[in-house]
C-alpha cells in the first residue's frame, strides 16, 4: 500500500480490511490477535502490509486472545495506542483483561466482529453481545466506550475515534461491530497518513505511562488495580464511576433519519440499522410516516436522544440481530418520559440469521396496526 | 564508642540500594522475597537502567513488588506478565522489561503465556520464584509442590495419583529454542545470594542487549506456607527441593544469540 498520498482516493475494501489500513495509517503503534472467524482478515491484512517496515506498528499473532488483550494491556499502559480485534467467543475470552484495564485506567481498543452464540454458536452475524459490552462484560462496577460502526467507512473512521476517546478517558474502548460488516465489502476512504507519536509526545501526553521515560525527575509510575485498604478502593471506584458520568454528558452520539415527523420510529444500530434504513425508505414511499433513530455509541447510550424522539412518537420499534437485548436500554428511556406511555416493540432474529428488510417492514406494520386499534 | 562514632564514610561497607525504597515489605520473616527484591535493585543500579526499567509484578505474594523498588511497574493479571511484557518489550526496544513471577503464576495459570513468550524469544527477563506453595492464598498445593509435600489442598502429601507430578517449568524453559539464558539458583546463604545475583545480572545485560529470553529461577522458601522456623525452611529447603529442582545453569547461548 502507497501510504504517501491516497488521502484523497477511494478503496474497495471488506471492514475487516478497512480496521487494519486505518490502524496503519492513523499511527496506531500495535496490534495483537488471534485467528477467529468471522475477523481474521484484520490480522491477515496487517501481515500482509508489513507495517513494521514502515510506519514501525508492531503486529504480533498471540497465543490465545487472553495474551491478546494482556498485550494490549501491557502496550496501552506504556501509553501505546495498542489494540486487538476477535469474534464473539474471544471476546468472552477478553473480559478479564478488560476489567483489568479499567480497573487499572489503561487505555486500549478492543474491535468485536459478532457471530452467534452461546457458546461456539455459528460463524454467521450477530448482535448478541450488546449486554456484554455495553454492561463491562468481566468483573466488578465499569463501562467500557462502545462504538457500532454500519458501514466499512465507520469501521476505518472509528478506528481513530476508539483511540481518541479511550485516550482522552483512559479507559478501554470497544468497536462492536459484526461479520456482515465485516465481511461485507464497500467503497471507502481511507484517514490521511499520519506518524506514530514520538517518545516525548508520549511522555507528555500520558505522564502517568509506564516506561521508565524521565524517572530521575518523576516519582515512579505504577499502574495496578489492585488496592486492599475498602475506604481507598471505594474512593477509586467513585473516581471511576464520576468519569463515566463525564463520558455520558460528553461523548454520546447518534444519527437520526426523518424523526421529525414520524410517527414510528425504528431503534437499531449497526448492520440492523443499515437494514432498517431501507425499511424505512419502503415505509415513506407507502405514506407512512416512519424514522429511524441509530444509536452510535452504545455506551455511553444516548437515552436522551431516544426520549425526545419518543415524545412526538405513536411507537418504537427495536430491531436487533438477538433476543432482545438493547430494547431494555430503550425501554428504560422511553418510561422516563412524563404521563405519557409510548409503546417499545421488538423484532429480532438470532442464531446468525439476517433480518429482510421487508421482514421489518411487516414488523413495522404490526406495530402501526397494533397502536391503530 | 557510641552509634555517631560508627556512621561515618569512611566505614561505609554495605547500604540500601537507592532503588529500595524505606516501604515496611509485607513479606514474611525467613522470606526469600525481599532478598531477590534487593538483588534486582542492586542489579538495576549497577548497569544504570533505572530509566529504562519496565517491571511487571505478578498475582501472589509479589503483587506488591511494585511498592518497594522506586522503577516504573505495571500489574498484571494472574499469569499474565509474560504476554504484557511481550507487547511492552517490542514497543520499547530500548527498556529492560522483565516479570516477577512465582509458581502459581508462572507455572499454573500462566503456562501458555510464559510457554509462548520464551519461545518467541522475546527480549526479555523472568524472574521465577519458586518456593513449591501459594504463599499468598494461605498455603494451597502449587504445580511445583513436592511429591509427599503436605498443603492445605494436599493435607495428606502430594500424591501422583490425585496431583500428578511436580513441573520442572525451568527445565522446559531451557529446551526451547527461544530462550539464551536459563539457570536456577538459591539466596539463602551469602554465597548463594552472590550467584544469584550474577545470574540476574547476566539475564538483564542479556535483554538490554536483545538476547533472546532469559529465565532465573530463585528456589525459595515460604516459612510461614512450609509452617517451619526460617532456619528450619533453609534446612528443609536444602535437604528437599534442591534434589528436585537442581541448581546452576541450565543453558546459556548468550554468545550464539548475539
Amino acid at each position: 500500500m502507497d501510504t504517501k498520498d491516497n488521502a484523497e482516493e477511494y478503496m474497495l475494501l471488506k471492514g475487516n480490511e478497512a480496521i487494519a489500513r486505518a490502524a496503519i495509517l492513523t499511527g496506531v503503534d500495535a496490534f495483537f490477535g488471534y485467528p477467529i472467524t468471522p475477523q481474521s482478515e484484520v490480522l491477515e491484512t496487517l501481515s500482509l502490509l508489513k507495517p513494521w517496515e514502515t510506519s514501525g506498528m508492531v503486529v504480533l499473532q498471540a497465543e490465545s486472545e487472553v495474551a491478546s488483550i494482556n498485550m494490549v494491556y501491557g502496550a496501552g499502559g506504556t501509553g501505546k495506542k495498542a489494540f486487538t480485534s476477535s469474534s464473539s467467543p474471544g471476546v468472552a475470552l477478553m473480559q478479564e483483561g478488560i476489567s483489568y484495564m479499567a480497573g487499572a485506567e489503561i487505555p486500549g481498543v478492543i474491535v468485536n466482529v459478532q457471530r452467534g452464540g452461546p457458546g461456539l454458536g455459528t460463524i454467521q452475524p450477530s448482535q448478541s453481545d450488546y449486554n456484554q459490552a455495553t454492561r463491562g462484560g468481566g468483573n466488578g462496577d465499569y463501562k467500557v466506550i462502545v462504538v457500532a460502526p454500519w458501514s466499512v467507512q465507520e469501521m476505518a473512521d472509528f478506528v481513530d475515534l476508539a483511540f481518541e476517546l479511550s485516550f482522552r478517558y483512559r479507559t478501554p474502548a470497544m468497536i462492536l461491530s459484526d461479520g456482515i460488516i465485516g465481511q461485507m465489502m464497500e467503497r471507502v476512504k481511507l484517514p490521511k497518513a499520519r506518524k506514530r507519536r514520538s517518545e516525548e509526545e508520549i511522555a507528555r501526553e500520558c505522564p502517568w505511562a509506564v516506561n521508565g521515560h524521565g524517572l530521575k525527575h518523576r516519582r515512579p509510575n505504577i499502574l495496578t488495580s489492585l488496592e486492599l485498604d475498602p475506604k481507598v478502593m471505594e474512593q477509586r471506584n467513585i473516581q471511576l464511576q464520576a468519569k463515566y458520568r463525564t463520558i455520558e454528558q460528553n461523548e454520546t452520539r447518534y444519527e437520526t433519519l426523518y424523526t421529525d415527523d414520524a410517527d414510528y420510529v425504528i431503534v437499531a444500530f449497526g448492520s440492523a440499522a443499515r437494514i432498517a434504513r431501507r425499511t424505512v425508505t419502503m415505509a415513506r414511499a407507502a405514506g407512512i410516516r416512519a424514522g429511524l433513530i441509530r444509536p452510535v455509541t452504545l455506551w455511553p447510550f444516548p437515552s436522551e436522544a431516544i426520549m425526545q424522539v419518543a415524545s412526538h412518537a405513536r411507537a418504537l420499534l427495536v430491531v436487533e440481530m438477538n433476543a432482545g437485548q438493547m430494547v431494555e436500554d430503550v425501554r428504560a428511556a422511553v418510561a422516563r418520559l412524563d404521563g405519557k406511555r409510548i409503546p417499545v416493540e421488538f423484532y429480532g432474529r438470532m442464531g446468525g440469521m439476517i433480518p429482510t428488510p421487508e421482514e421489518v417492514y411487516g414488523a413495522l406494520l404490526r406495530v402501526r396496526e397494533e397502536v391503530s386499534k | 564508642m557510641n552509634r555517631e562514632d560508627i556512621i561515618k564514610p569512611e566505614n561505609f561497607v554495605y547500604g540500601k540500594d537507592p532503588l529500595v525504597n524505606n516501604t515496611p515489605m509485607h513479606y514474611c520473616p525467613g522470606c526469600s522475597h525481599g532478598v531477590v527484591h534487593k538483588l534486582i535493585a542492586e542489579v538495576i543500579t549497577s548497569l544504570g537502567v533505572e530509566e529504562k526499567t519496565i517491571g511487571i509484578c505478578p498475582v501472589g505474594c509479589a503483587v506488591f513488588a511494585y511498592r518497594y523498588l522506586d522503577i516504573d511497574w505495571l500489574e498484571a493479571a494472574h499469569g499474565r506478565a509474560p504476554a504484557l511484557a511481550s507487547a511492552t518489550s517490542r514497543l520499547w526496544p530500548d527498556r529492560l522489561v522483565f516479570t516477577y513471577q512465582g509458581d502459581g503464576d508462572l507455572a499454573c495459570i500462566g503456562t501458555a503465556e510464559t510457554i509462548h513468550a520464551l519461545n518467541r524469544g522475546e527480549r526479555m527477563t523472568i524472574i521465577f520464584i519458586n518456593n513449591a506453595i501459594y504463599g499468598m492464598t494461605g498455603g494451597q498445593m502449587a504445580p511445583t509442590t513436592l511429591l509427599g509435600m503436605k498443603t492445605s489442598t494436599c493435607p495428606f502429601g502430594r500424591d501422583v495419583k490425585l496431583h500428578g507430578y511436580p513441573l520442572n517449568i525451568t527445565d522446559i524453559a531451557a529446551s526451547l529454542q527461544g530462550t539464551a539464558f536459563v539457570a536456577r539458583e538459591s539466596v539463602e546463604t551469602p554465597a548463594s545470594i552472590l550467584k544469584a545475583r550474577r545470574a540476574i545480572r547476566h539475564a538483564f545485560e542479556n535483554t538490554m542487549n536483545g538476547i533472546g529470553s532469559n529465565l532465573v529461577e530463585i528456589v525459595s522458601t515460604c516459612s510461614a506456607g512450609w509452617k517451619k522456623t526460617p532456619v528450619e525452611a533453609n534446612k528443609w529447603m536444602e535437604e528437599n527441593m534442591m534434589h528436585y529442582y537442581k541448581k546452576g545453569v541450565l543453558k546459556d547461548i548468550s554468545e550464539k544469540k548475539n
